[in-house]
C-alpha cells in the first residue's frame, strides 16, 4: 500500500465532489429533512426515540452505497479505471482512497444529523455522541464496500442503481427495524444473523439506552467493520488488470 | 531482432470464442513512428491492449521492451491512449494532470511542462467535460505522456478531429519520435498511414504486411497505402 497515492485517490475522488455541489447538498439535507419528517409523524414520543437512532445508522449506509456504485461504475466505463490500472498504482490504493473519501463525508454528514437530531427534534440517547458517529461510520464505509462490489456486478448506471433495493432493502426489513429479530421465524433470523446491517442496527438501539457503550455493543461494532474489510478484499479481485 | 521496442511471437487472442488476432507475429523498431492500420474490427485495439497488458494472450509470446507484456515494470514505461478519452469530465484540466502525475510519481513542474507540450495552458482551470473533441484528446494524450514514458500506444487519436488539428498532433507525434520515444498508432482511416514511416497493416486478426513504407509501395507496385492495402487484400484472396 502507498499512503501517498491512496490520499490523491481520495483528494481526487473528493475534488470530483466539490465540483458537484447540489450532490453534497442532497447527501447532507435529504438525511435531516427525513428524520425531521419522522420526528413529525410520531410528535416526538418514545417510538421516534426507538427508531430514530437506528435510522441515523440506516441513512449513511444507504446513501454511501448509491453514491459509490455510480461512482465507481462511471470509473469502469470511461475507461479511467482501465487506465488507473494500467499504471503503477496498487489496486488497494484506489479502493482505500474511495474509503477514505467517503469515510470523511460520512464523519460529516453524521456530525450533522445526528446533532440535529439530538438537540433540535430532541432524539433522547443516552449514549455519547461520538459512539453515535463511531456506529454511523461503520454502517457508511459498509455503503461504501458493498457499493464497491455493486458496481462490478453492474454493466450500466440503471442496474448500480437497482441493486440499491437488492442489496439494501432485505438488510433493512431484517435488521430489527421492523420486527425484533428473536421473534422473526427461525430462518429469517439466522438469515438475519449473517447479515452486516443487523450488527448496526443493534448497536444503534443499544446507545440509546446505555450511557456508556457495553461490550456488546462495540462487538456489535467491530462485526460491521469486519463484513467492511471483507468486502473491500472482495471488492479488489473484482478489479482485473487483464480482460480474459 | 532482440532490441526491438515490442516482439510478437505467434499471439494469439480469443475473445468470446472469437478468434481476435490470429497468429501474430512482429517486431516493432525502437524510435520511430510505426502505423498500426486496418479496418474496424481488425484487431487492432485488442492488439494494442495486449502491448500495454490489459488483454489477456491465449498462445504465443509478447515482449514489451524486452520484458513479457504485463509486467509490473512495464507500467510506468508504458504510455496508453485509449480510443475514448480516458479522463475524469468532472474535473479541471489541472486537476486531472495533477492526480494522474501523482500516481505517475511525476513533479508538478514536469506536469505543467506536458499541458504546455500539448497546447492546453488557455483551458487550464476549465473542466474536461467542456472541452471540444480536439482539446479531450490532447488532455487524454497529456496522461500518457506523464513520467516520460518510453513506448506511447495511442489508440485512434486523430479520429474525427480537423484537419488542421490532426496536422498538430502528427507534428508533436513526429517531436516526441525525435526525442527517442517509441510510438504505435492505430488508425482506420489509410491516408494517416501516409504519415507513419513503418507500417503494420491488420486484418481479420491477421497481419497483412509489417514493413516500411517505401518497402510495401514496392512490393504492391502502388503509390497509396489504400491502393496497397487493396492489392494486398485481392491478392490474398486470388
Amino acid at each position: 500500500m502507498n499512503f501517498r497515492m491512496t490520499f490523491a485517490t481520495a483528494a481526487r475522488v473528493l475534488r470530483q465532489l466539490h465540483h458537484d455541489k447540489r450532490t453534497i447538498a442532497l447527501l447532507f439535507v435529504i438525511p435531516c429533512l427525513l428524520l425531521g419528517l419522522l420526528s413529525w409523524i410520531y410528535e416526538g414520543g418514545f417510538i421516534f426515540d426507538r427508531i430514530g437512532a437506528p435510522l441515523l445508522g440506516v441513512f449513511p449506509f444507504l446513501m454511501m452505497f448509491v453514491v459509490t456504485s455510480v461512482t465507481t461504475l462511471r470509473e469502469r466505463t470511461s475507461g479511467t479505471l482501465e487506465r488507473l490500472l494500467a499504471m503503477p498504482v496498487g489496486k488497494l490504493d484506489i479502493l482505500l482512497g474511495y474509503a477514505f473519501a467517503f469515510g470523511l463525508l460520512a464523519i460529516l454528514q453524521s456530525l450533522i444529523v445526528s446533532t440535529l437530531a439530538v438537540y433540535v427534534y430532541d432524539l433522547d440517547v443516552a449514549g455519547p455522541q461520538w459512539f453515535l458517529i463511531l456506529i454511523a461510520l461503520s454502517n457508511a464505509l459498509l455503503g461504501t464496500a458493498l457499493g464497491l462490489g455493486a458496481s462490478a456486478l453492474a454493466r450500466t448506471e440503471f442496474q448500480a442503481v437497482q441493486f440499491m433495493p437488492a442489496f439494501v432493502l432485505p438488510q433493512a426489513l431484517l435488521c430489527g427495524l421492523i420486527m425484533p429479530i428473536e421473534q422473526l421465524p427461525s430462518i429469517l433470523e439466522v438469515i438475519a444473523r449473517v447479515l452486516p446491517l443487523t450488527y448496526a442496527i443493534e448497536a444503534m438501539q443499544l446507545v440509546t439506552t446505555e450511557m456508556t457503550p457495553s461490550a456488546e455493543a462495540l462487538q456489535d461494532v467491530g462485526i460491521v467493520f469486519g463484513f467492511t474489510v471483507a468486502a473491500i478484499l472482495i471488492g479488489a479481485a473484482t478489479l482485473r488488470r487483464q480482460t480474459k | 531482432m532482440n532490441d526491438a521496442a515490442i516482439i510478437a511471437d505467434r499471439v494469439t487472442v480469443i475473445r468470446e470464442k472469437n478468434l481476435a488476432l490470429n497468429d501474430v507475429s512482429f517486431a516493432i523498431t525502437p524510435g520511430k513512428i510505426t502505423g498500426l492500420i486496418g479496418p474496424s474490427g481488425s484487431g487492432k485495439t485488442t492488439l494494442m491492449r495486449a502491448i500495454i497488458g490489459a488483454q489477456r494472450i491465449s498462445s504465443g509470446k509478447l515482449t514489451v521492451l524486452g520484458r513479457p507484456s504485463g509486467s509490473l515494470e512495464l507500467r510506468s514505461r508504458i504510455g496508453y491512449v485509449s480510443q475514448s478519452p480516458a479522463v475524469y469530465a468532472d474535473l479541471t484540466v489541472r486537476e486531472n494532470l495533477h492526480y494522474f502525475g501523482t500516481i505517475m510519481g511525476v513533479s508538478s513542474r514536469e506536469t505543467q511542462k506536458t499541458i504546455r507540450q500539448v497546447d492546453l495552458m488557455p483551458q487550464i482551470d476549465q473542466m474536461a467535460q467542456s472541452l471540444s473533441g480536439g482539446q479531450l484528446a490532447r488532455l487524454s494524450l497529456a496522461v500518457a505522456l506523464l513520467g516520460g514514458a518510453e513506448l506511447l500506444v495511442l489508440d485512434e487519436p486523430t479520429v474525427g478531429l480537423d484537419p488542421v488539428l490532426r496536422r498538430d498532433l502528427w507534428s508533436l507525434f513526429r517531436g516526441l519520435s525525435a526525442e527517442g520515444r517509441t510510438l504505435l498508432i492505430s488508425s482506420h482511416v489509410m491516408d494517416e498511414a501516409e504519415q507513419c514511416p513503418e507500417l503494420l497493416l491488420l486484418r481479420e486478426g491477421r497481419v497483412l504486411l509489417h514493413g516500411t513504407k517505401q518497402q510495401l509501395f514496392k512490393d504492391t507496385r502502388t503509390t497509396s497505402v489504400e491502393a496497397a492495402f487493396l492489392t494486398l487484400v485481392e491478392g490474398g484472396a486470388a
